[in-house]
């Protein structure tokens, strides 16, 4: 069997009496994309808040598997910055751009844990240091036109219409060279055209081998993307499959209350 | 032992002034998350405005009791006007800027009352007329606590109670509670945010108003600069007890005030002001929470 | 434009603020003479001068409304927020010109003025090192720190101490009063900078008020308040000055460490780092999420803000000889950070703008001096409220890349 790139398993998180994650098992193997689904408030956020470094969870392990060095870390007790320089990128329900910086700087922002210059390389500008400046922008300029905003490139962030904002948030994500990708409903507030135009930038992401896990409400979306649905509902995992046997699922079906899995 | 009770007094009386400042603080923090850094200057006028009428009805010959009323009243209207018209001038305007802007903001409105105080009136420390007599039936314990420690401590408790009330029992106290919660949410539900945060500022400022009457008569002086370090040390208590709790706040002053007292009174009193400094460093470093505070995790 | 509306609202603000003044600004008292002084001409002044500024505060908030209004469009903004200064600077042509005109008139200035002028002048020059020191910690990093002049008095006493317990120099001082002052931010900053924004500025407010009552209570090594007197110049080769020589000398100083502080402080607010912080201070939690260390990048800001901090305090303890600790209330953080937020925050032109003006001005206009603290306070607010972002404000996101885009466009 493929060894997983992510393998979370028991991971529980509790908010004083509230358990938002309660022992919850999930793996994401490579080139795969991933979805994780369930009603308002089911946590999933809070699982990506728990694998990311930023709450602390209550117990559990979050194993991450490096194919290219070959070794499993465990991303347990990590800060965020850690995390993401493991291998972990991800975007935020709740747009969270440099709103000030421009466009282009945001993602160059992405590209601060593979580089290293510092104070004396600021103040000297070597050779090296030079270099390196030079391929933070280059990269960052490639990424961005791969996402399709470089005509925003030198636009401060916060005045992007909004389907642009979501689209860097990725863009931003990419940049730190991530093992997988962990997108927090990457749709959400866009209207039907953004949105078409964004499952195939994450079809064209994941067409270069780029593994992801995203959260979603899009139904249509979910079911036309994902390999494998895990689905949560009061911090508990109550099915998993690919998209055929989650839509045939009665648990699921439940939880949704029947209602939109059929879209 | 003696001794041990005149500073077990004195503690009180000073952690009742403290609090009487940090409601203020705490309720503003509560309300609009911002720390009102002009609420000891708020103080600072309220005992200018006590000076000023109770010297004029002094000379004018009033019975000591109305001059006791009167200046307290009038430090009150006039400490709530400012308070009322720096929230619309200095805060207001900032209410969706990020939260250092207001911030700045509090601290430049501070700097400025303090120095149109030192301008309109004088730089020079005034002396307080003492406004509460040396009560007869005080005479036999006098040497342990004064008169004036008892009437702030009776006048304290007086005024806590009443705004426990208010905000436990009143419209407005539960309006008050439901914007701090959370203000969209309010809004929502038909509250007039607006209005709340300005009455917050005015119970908070008439507070601050009564405890600058009460220090400058126990103490005897005044100065421009009195609300500085005492709206410090207030917040020092507030954020002890736990920032945004009213319970808290109390608590917290009590706890301060008792600490310098005994501090100053067995230790040293050089390094009074170094306590407070200190203990507001080491709490908000190792428990930001305070007391009684909820700590607080940003959702993400 | 002046309705009868505008006219009644201003004419009823103009009567609250008579009102509210009335105690403060009319009656004066002397408790012991037992006298009242009634100065009605205040009350006049004041319902005039509220009568004119509430129609200029409401201006300006209209004016503020609409340009925000503008920003939401987000189409059409974007060169045209940059101030000519920012123009100018960006052409290389003009900015030779102009960055040789100054620095002539940097080197003449002590022939032309008097002794008197070059030390004002070179107070001023200490106030845009600090400033720009600030800078770095509140204008880029997003960190108010309230007690900066902690580090500045660091910087100062070890200056005056070592010299008066071991006789060390002025050169050699001045190093440990940089490395010293970073040290202690280093110390601050390990528990501090990783609370709240809000919480960060009452502590270090806090510390800058411990370091002074120190000073002024432990007698024994700080002189107490009396202060630290007969502090030696700065020395040139053991060359013997007479004091006017020595006053040029320490302008000449400044006006080289103003040069290498703006190198300094541009080359890094360009740089991996100086994005870095500006990341920091937009949103804590996504910068972590892409991997910058938070604790580290902000202990650096920190650091190398008070580095400075104590470099300036070496030079002041130098510069007037004496030192006490009435030098370092929380007044003189108060009015480098209004030199900050008045130049516009992150913005290196600004700070030196801020600061001239701030410290210049009060000089020259002696009358006014009196008023330069309610002023200050005034700035604050007012900057805050209708400009925040300075008089000038920082621009570097919009355009140092730029040109660097054309150059990949080129090649890609
Ligand atoms: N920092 C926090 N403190 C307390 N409770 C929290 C915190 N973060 C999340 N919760 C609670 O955990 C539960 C799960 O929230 P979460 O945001 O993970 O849901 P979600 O599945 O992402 O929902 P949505 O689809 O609305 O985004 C909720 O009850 C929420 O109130
Ligand atoms: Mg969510």
């Amino acid at each position: 069997m493929q060894q997983p790139i992510l393998q979370v398993s028991g991971l529980t998180m509790d908010f004083g009496g509230i358990r938002a994650l309660n022992n919850l098992d999930l793996d994401v193997n490579e080139g795969e994309i991933v979805a994780l689904i369930g009603p308002n408030g089911a946590g999933k956020t809070t699982f990506f808040n728990c694998v990311t470094g930023i709450y602390a969870p209550t117990k559990g392990e979050v194993d991450l598997y490096h194919k290219e060095k070959n070794r499993v870390v465990s991303l347990l007790g990590m800060k965020p910055n850690q995390v993401t320089e493991q291998g972990l990128a991800r975007t935020f329900q709740n747009i969270r751009l440099f709103s000030q910086m421009t466009v282009l700087e945001n993602v160059m922002i992405g590209r601060h844990c593979r580089t290293k210059a510092f104070i004396l390389g600021a103040l000297l500008r070597d050779k090296k240091t030079m270099q390196e400046e030079d391929e933070i922008i280059q990269t960052s300029h490639e990424i961005l036109t791969k996402i399709g905003l470089q005509r925003y490139e030198n636009e401060i962030a916060e005045n992007l219409p909004y389907g642009a904002q979501r689209r860097l948030e990725i863009a931003r994500a990419l940049a730190t060279e991530p093992v997988l990708l962990l997108l927090d409903e990457p749709a959400a507030g866009m209207n039907p055209q953004e949105t078409i135009e964004l499952v195939n930038l994450i079809q064209e992401i994941a067409s270069e081998g780029q593994s992801i896990l995203l959260i979603e409400h899009d139904m249509k979306l979910v079911m036309s993307l994902s390999d494998r649905i895990f689905v949560m509902d009061y911090g508990k995992k109550i099915a998993q499959g690919t998209p055929e046997e989650i839509r045939n699922n009665p648990a699921v079906i439940k939880a949704y209350l029947g209602e939109e899995v059929d879209a | 032992m003696d001794y041990f009770i005149e500073l077990l007094f004195s503690g009180l009386s000073r952690g009742a002034i403290y609090a009487l400042i940090a409601l203020g603080y705490t309720m503003v923090y509560g309300i609009i998350g911002l720390i009102n850094f002009a609420h000891g200057e708020i103080y600072m006028i309220g005992a200018f405005t006590s000076f000023i009428i109770a010297t004029i009805l002094t000379i004018l010959g009033f019975p000591g009791l109305a001059i006791i009323l009167l200046a307290g009243l009038a430090a009150v209207i006039w400490s709530a006007s400012y308070g009322y018209t720096i929230e619309k001038v200095a805060y207001k305007p900032l209410r969706h800027a990020p939260r250092l802007s207001a911030l700045i903001s509090a601290i430049g409105m501070s700097m400025f009352l303090q120095n149109y105080v030192l301008l309109a009136q004088t730089s020079d420390f005034l002396p307080f007329p003492q406004l509460v007599p040396d009560f007869d039936f005080m005479e036999p314990i006098a040497h342990i606590v004064g008169s004036s420690d008892m009437v702030i401590l009776v006048t304290t408790t007086v005024v806590m109670i009443c705004l426990t009330i208010l905000i436990k029992y009143t419209k407005i106290g539960k309006a008050m509670r439901a914007t701090s919660q959370d203000r969209t949410m309010a809004m929502l539900v038909g509250i007039n945010v607006n209005r709340i945060i300005s009455i917050t500022f005015i119970i908070g400022s008439s507070l601050a108003a009564i405890g600058g009457m009460l220090v400058a008569s126990h103490i005897g002086q005044i100065n421009f600069y009195i609300g500085f370090i005492a709206g410090i040390k207030a917040f020092t208590a507030a954020v002890l007890g736990g920032i945004g709790s009213i319970p808290g706040a109390v608590l917290g002053s009590v706890v301060l005030g008792l600490t310098e007292s005994f501090a100053t009174g067995y230790v040293s009193s050089d390094y009074e002001d170094v306590f407070a400094f200190s203990l507001l460093v080491l709490i908000l470093i190792f428990k930001p929470s305070g007391l009684l505070g909820k700590a607080d995790t940003q959702k993400v | 434009m002046f309705t009868f509306e505008e006219l009644k609202r201003s004419f009823l603000v103009s009567i609250w603020f008579v009102f509210l003044t009335f105690p403060i600004m009319v009656i004066r008292v002397d408790s012991i003479e037992k006298t009242v002084q009634w100065r009605w001409m205040n009350m006049v002044y004041v319902a005039i001068g509220s009568f004119i500024l509430s129609f200029v505060f409401r201006y300006m908030m209209q004016r503020k409304e609409m340009k925000s209004e503008d920003n939401g469009d987000g189409d059409k903004k974007d060169k045209t927020g940059r101030s000519f200064i920012h123009r100018w600077l960006a052409d290389p042509k003009y900015r030779n010109a102009i960055l040789g005109s100054l620095l002539a008139a940097a080197i003449i200035f002590p022939h032309v003025f008097s002794t008197y002028q070059t030390s004002i002048m070179t107070t001023a020059l200490m106030y845009v090192v600090l400033g720009l020191g600030l800078n770095i910690v509140v204008g880029l990093a997003g960190l108010l720190d309230l007690g900066y002049v902690a580090f500045y008095a660091v910087g100062a006493y070890t200056y005056a101490l070592l010299y008066h317990f071991f006789g060390v120099g002025f050169w050699v001082a001045l190093p440990i009063g940089g490395l010293l002052a970073a040290l202690f931010g280093i110390l601050l900053g390990i528990p501090v900078l990783r609370l709240r924004g809000d919480y960060l500025a009452i502590v270090t407010l806090g510390f800058g008020e411990i370091i002074r009552l120190v000073m002024e209570n432990w007698g024994a090594f700080s002189q107490g308040p009396s202060g630290v007197s007969n502090i030696p110049r700065p020395s040139f080769f053991g060359i013997d000055m007479s004091l006017d020589t020595a006053l040029v000398y320490t302008y000449y100083l400044m006006i080289l460490l103003v040069i290498f502080t703006i190198f300094f402080v541009n080359r890094l607010q360009d740089s991996r780092l100086g994005r870095a912080w500006i990341a920091l201070r937009e949103d804590e939690i996504a910068c972590q999420a892409m991997g910058i260390d938070k604790m580290k990048t902000k202990l650096v800001a920190f650091s190398l803000g008070a580095f400075w901090a104590g470099i300036v305090g070496v030079i002041f303890a130098a510069k007037t000889t004496f030192i006490s600790p009435r030098s370092f209330t929380f007044i003189e953080s108060a009015i480098i950070l209004s030199i900050v937020v008045l130049g516009g925050m992150g913005s290196i032109i600004g700070v030196i703008f801020g600061a001239l003006i701030l410290i210049l001005l009060p000089e020259y206009l002696r009358a006014l001096s009196e008023y330069r603290m309610l002023a200050f306070g005034a700035i604050l607010v007012c900057m805050m409220v209708f400009r925040p972002q300075g008089i000038i404000g920082s621009i570097r996101r919009t355009y140092t890349y730029q040109n660097r885009k054309k150059a990949d466009g080129e090649v890609s």
